[in-house]
């Protein structure tokens, strides 16, 4: 194989494995695969407390406390509708950007990849102005069953964000740099991989814990 | 070594440009679907569809969410090109995941039921 053809193969440096496939990838899909019993933990132990809290602020109801203090539903559909469909956009970006790094086009990688972070800073911005707003209302971690479900759960789920966008700006740096050659375009994919994932989870979280009553 | 005959069978290019947009065209119409029938499942439950959707409103939003979990897993994360063996190691624990929800959420509806039993 010539050196140019040798740089364009995308699994030029992979090392020779038993099952064919490269190691690292195994490697992100068994991480993949242990985030799923993790975030089911999380998701189970959200549902088991839906609608157990004794006090307020609820979700979808509004409570009068024994002090007269009247509190409004306090999720914000319309928010977190649009941080969602950010989220479901960064997943298509992503795509898309691995996609130019696959064949060399480092306009398309680093256009979409830097869209992609883009929409992944604006979901954690979201998230933090919902829970300073939630805090800001009375809905606290130790408030009630329904603060402190939903804070764990989308507390996690924020920081695998935070996490993937941290992940994803070291590999734009890369790619500025020239450093994600085509055959070391795996290194995107693994980044890309964990994004994904965590787009399904919140796909999950979100009829469940904004959209179902 | 040589790489696996049966592996390298199932390493199928990925998808192009045109198949990533009109995944995701669907999966925003399908987002859109969700807080639609949320609006007038719930919110709109006097009007005649609202009330038709209303019993319907979280069968219909679980079948919508397993949908776009569907298709992310299959086109963007590539498991419908890639290695079955990738699927494998992702299908696996989902199933666990999806037996341990259920199973809590039957053990404690047991356990405040049989509460509310007993006072």
């Amino acid at each position: 194989m010539s050196h140019a053809a040798h740089a364009l193969d995308p699994h030029a440096l992979e090392h020779p494995t038993s099952t064919g496939l490269d190691s690292r990838k195994l490697a992100i899909w068994t991480f993949i695969g242990s985030e799923c019993l993790f975030f089911a933990s999380l998701i189970s132990t959200y549902l088991v407390y839906r609608g157990k809290s004794l006090v307020g602020p609820f979700p979808h109801e509004a409570w009068t406390s024994p002090a007269g203090q009247h509190f409004e539903p306090i999720l914000e559909i319309k928010l977190v509708t649009v941080g969602t469909a950010l989220l479901l956009f960064s997943s298509l970006f992503v795509v898309i950007a691995l996609n130019g790094a696959q064949r060399a086009r480092r306009g398309q990688f680093l256009t979409f990849l830097g869209l992609t972070i883009m929409c992944g800073i604006f979901f954690v911005g979201m998230q933090v102005y919902e829970f300073t707003h939630f805090v800001h209302e009375g809905l606290k971690l130790q408030t009630n069953l329904f603060g402190a479900s939903f804070f764990t759960l989308t507390g996690f789920h924020g920081t695998h964000v935070t996490i993937g966008v941290i992940w994803l700006i070291t590999m734009f740096i890369l790619g500025v740099r020239g450093k994600v050659p085509p055959a070391k375009s795996l290194n995107l994919e693994m980044a890309a991989l964990y994004w994904h994932f965590v787009d399904v989870v919140w796909i999950v979280i979100f009829p469940v814990v904004y959209l179902m009553k | 070594m040589t790489a696996h005959p049966a592996a390298t069978e199932h390493a199928h290019e990925h998808p192009g440009i045109g198949t990533y947009v009109k995944v995701g065209l669907f999966l925003f119409v399908l987002t859109a679907a969700e807080v639609a029938v949320y609006e007038i499942g719930y919110n709109s439950a006097g009007s005649a569809f609202g009330s038709i959707l209303h019993p319907v409103v979280v069968p219909v939003l679980l079948a919508l969410s397993a949908v776009k979990f569907a298709l992310v897993a299959m086109f963007y994360m590539h498991l419908k090109q890639d290695s079955r063996l990738f699927s494998s190691v992702f299908v696996f624990p989902l199933m666990i995941a999806a037996v341990i929800i259920l199973a809590l959420i039957g053990l404690f509806a047991y356990h405040y039921s049989f509460q509310k039993l007993i006072h």
